[in-house]
């Protein structure tokens, strides 16, 4: 990308100039992402504070905030290896969601895509896809740990079952949407099938893919964790399992944060790679509503 | 003084028939709502280097008959030949210019321009310097790598128009390529057309719903009417080239419009 790439301004652009002269409570108001978003955290442990110290909610229900930064800082100290600390169980927990959601995502994707060009295909398939999906996948759990063991495998396909469908959803949506005139121009230059496939079809679709792939890269950490819940010897769910049956609610609320943290870097992850891969569909939004 | 029409049509006369119709008609079969007959009886010789434009009310099937003619829909009655040959699909020596410019919009303008290119695997290095000739002659070599709504809508129309030319065709088929620009666009369009012609004398086929634009761009005015869609009638314009904007306020062109005004009013089709 060079120095003029189109997404350094493509947000900038659409924000509204602000009077940035003005008082300071209209200063505040413009700028409300950095002055009352980050408040609203601060209160919130406030009142967390208050309710341990001033209220003396029991530790085993609600654990102060220095105790679970305690825990946190513990479970975080420890080497990577260690089977006792955070970044051992984080590791197998992203190692799974990761290949749960690459194999689930890819598979979704390209059965979307079949499924949609060959309608045929899409008649005889797409019911029992249906049908599939109105399934709670989570409750597959039990029965992908008898078959797989308590290994990562079982999380992985777990994993893979439930952001399957967002994938194949997302490709079969995006697949319909591309506008018959690009299919003409292309069949005009007489483009081959797979031509038309990568040239047009994919790329048109990438908007919806990602909109999918943001939704799966969401599902993913819930399956893997779902997966150790019902059995597993590490990871973070597991790690969960273990600290609440032995009403340790401090590390419980540590595992919760290294959660959090997982969930929303898988998040950026999809939105940085969208904005790279994406960039024109954001501006073509902007371009529409200037044009018509 | 032979005149430069005189020349052009003595030209034509020896030139050979490119496109040729017989009998040709287009029925869409649509299932349950029946069969829509778009076209029916369609005869025309069209001559190398001919420029005829097309004209008509809205669904009087001009799309239809373009489609026909670059081969992305078949006929279902008569014959349609293309140098002789029965148009049996796509191919290299007819390019479209569509209503909408349908640039992709993550490709650059240069890329956009090459897509043919990509698609019939030609060599791209040897197509690349090509695109920016054909883009500097529409004044577009600057927007070689900027992307497509970083474009007005009638340098997006250019691109369009260059995409076709990159494929150097024998035939260029336009379907309504400026309806959507505004009016001063769209006269400055309308000899960027005359211009390309002229130099490159490729026959031209142009769609449009405005009287005035099938006169000022053609040697040949196919006038269609609808339910059915048929040609009408084919009029000659022996209107000198090269021409300017001027000619539209001038008697005789006035005549011609008169002319095509009358047969389409006959028909029923502009009461
Ligand atoms: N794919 C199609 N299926 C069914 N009917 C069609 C199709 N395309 C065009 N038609 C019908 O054929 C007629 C001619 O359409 P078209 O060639 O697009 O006209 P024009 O371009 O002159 O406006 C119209 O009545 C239209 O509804
Ligand atoms: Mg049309």
């Amino acid at each position: 990308m060079s120095a003029c790439s189109p997404i350094a301004g493509g947000s900038g652009a659409s924000r509204a100039p602000v009077d940035s002269g003005g008082s300071p409570l209209r200063w505040v108001r413009a700028h409300m992402q950095w002055t009352l978003t980050p408040l609203l955290p601060l209160v919130m442990l406030a009142a967390w504070s208050l309710a341990c110290h001033q209220f003396g909610a029991p530790a085993y229900i609600l654990p102060s905030p220095e105790a679970v930064l305690d825990a946190l800082r513990d479970g975080l100290a420890r080497a990577p290896m260690d089977q006792g600390g955070l970044w051992f169980h984080a590791g197998i927990t992203i190692y799974e969601s990761l290949c749960g959601l690459v194999l689930g995502a890819v598979v979704g994707t390209l059965l979307g895509f079949a499924l949609a060009s060959f309608p045929a295909l899409d008649r005889v398939a797409y019911p029992v896809l249906v049908a599939f999906q109105a399934l709670p996948k989570v409750a597959l759990a039990p029965l992908l740990i008898i078959w797989f063991g308590l290994g990562y495998n079982g999380k992985i396909y777990i994993t893979a079952i439930i952001t399957f469908f967002p994938l194949l959803v997302s490709a079969m949506a995006g697949t319909h949407s591309v506008e018959s005139d690009r299919i003409d121009l292309a069949r005009s230059c007489n483009a081959r099938p797979m031509q038309i496939l990568r040239k047009i079809i994919i790329p048109s679709a990438m908007p919806y893919l990602f909109a999918g792939l943001n939704v799966a890269s969401s599902l993913a950490v819930l399956g893997a964790i779902v997966g150790e819940f019902v059995g597993a010897r590490a990871g973070l769910g597991m790690l969960l399992i273990q600290y609440n049956q032995a009403m340790q609610t401090a590390p419980v609320f540590a595992v919760l944060i290294v959660l959090g943290l997982i969930g929303f870097l898988f998040n950026y992850a999809v939105k940085v790679a969208e904005q790279h891969y994406c960039f024109w569909a954001q501006r073509r939004r902007h371009t529409l509503r200037a044009g018509s | 003084m032979l005149s430069l029409s005189t020349q052009a049509i003595q030209a034509e006369a020896v030139s050979p028939v490119v496109l040729a119709a017989c009998g040709l008609g287009m029925t869409y079969r649509t299932g349950k709502f029946g069969d829509v007959v778009a076209l029916t009886g369609v005869n025309f010789d069209i001559r190398h280097g001919e420029l005829v434009s097309l004209v008509g009310p809205s669904g009087c099937g001009k799309s239809t008959l373009l489609r026909l003619m670059s081969g992305l829909i078949t006929s279902s009655e008569g014959s349609l030949l293309l140098g002789g040959e029965q148009v049996r699909g796509p191919g290299p020596k007819v390019a479209v210019v569509f209503q909408a410019p349908i640039l992709l919009p993550w490709r650059t303008i240069l890329q956009n321009v090459l897509l043919p290119v990509e698609f019939r695997e030609w060599p791209l290095q040897d197509y690349r310097e090509r695109a920016f000739e054909l883009l500097d002659t529409v004044g577009l070599a600057d927007f070689a790598n900027s992307y497509p709504h970083e474009l007005s809508g009638g340098m997006q129309q250019r691109a369009g128009i260059v995409r076709a030319l990159i494929q150097d065709p024998q035939i260029l088929l336009m379907d309504e390529p400026f309806g959507a620009l505004d009016a001063m666009t769209r006269e400055r369009m309308n000899l960027d057309v005359l211009r390309i012609w002229e130099k490159s004398r490729k026959t031209i086929v142009f769609v449009t719903h405005s009287i005035t634009e099938s006169i000022f761009l053609s040697n040949r005015v196919f006038v269609m009417t609808s339910r059915p869609g048929k040609i009408a009638d084919i009029i000659d314009v022996d209107l000198p080239f090269p021409r300017s904007l001027d000619l539209i306020n001038t008697p005789v062109f006035g005549d011609y419009v008169g002319r095509v005004r009358a047969c389409l009013q006959v028909s029923g089709d502009l009461s």
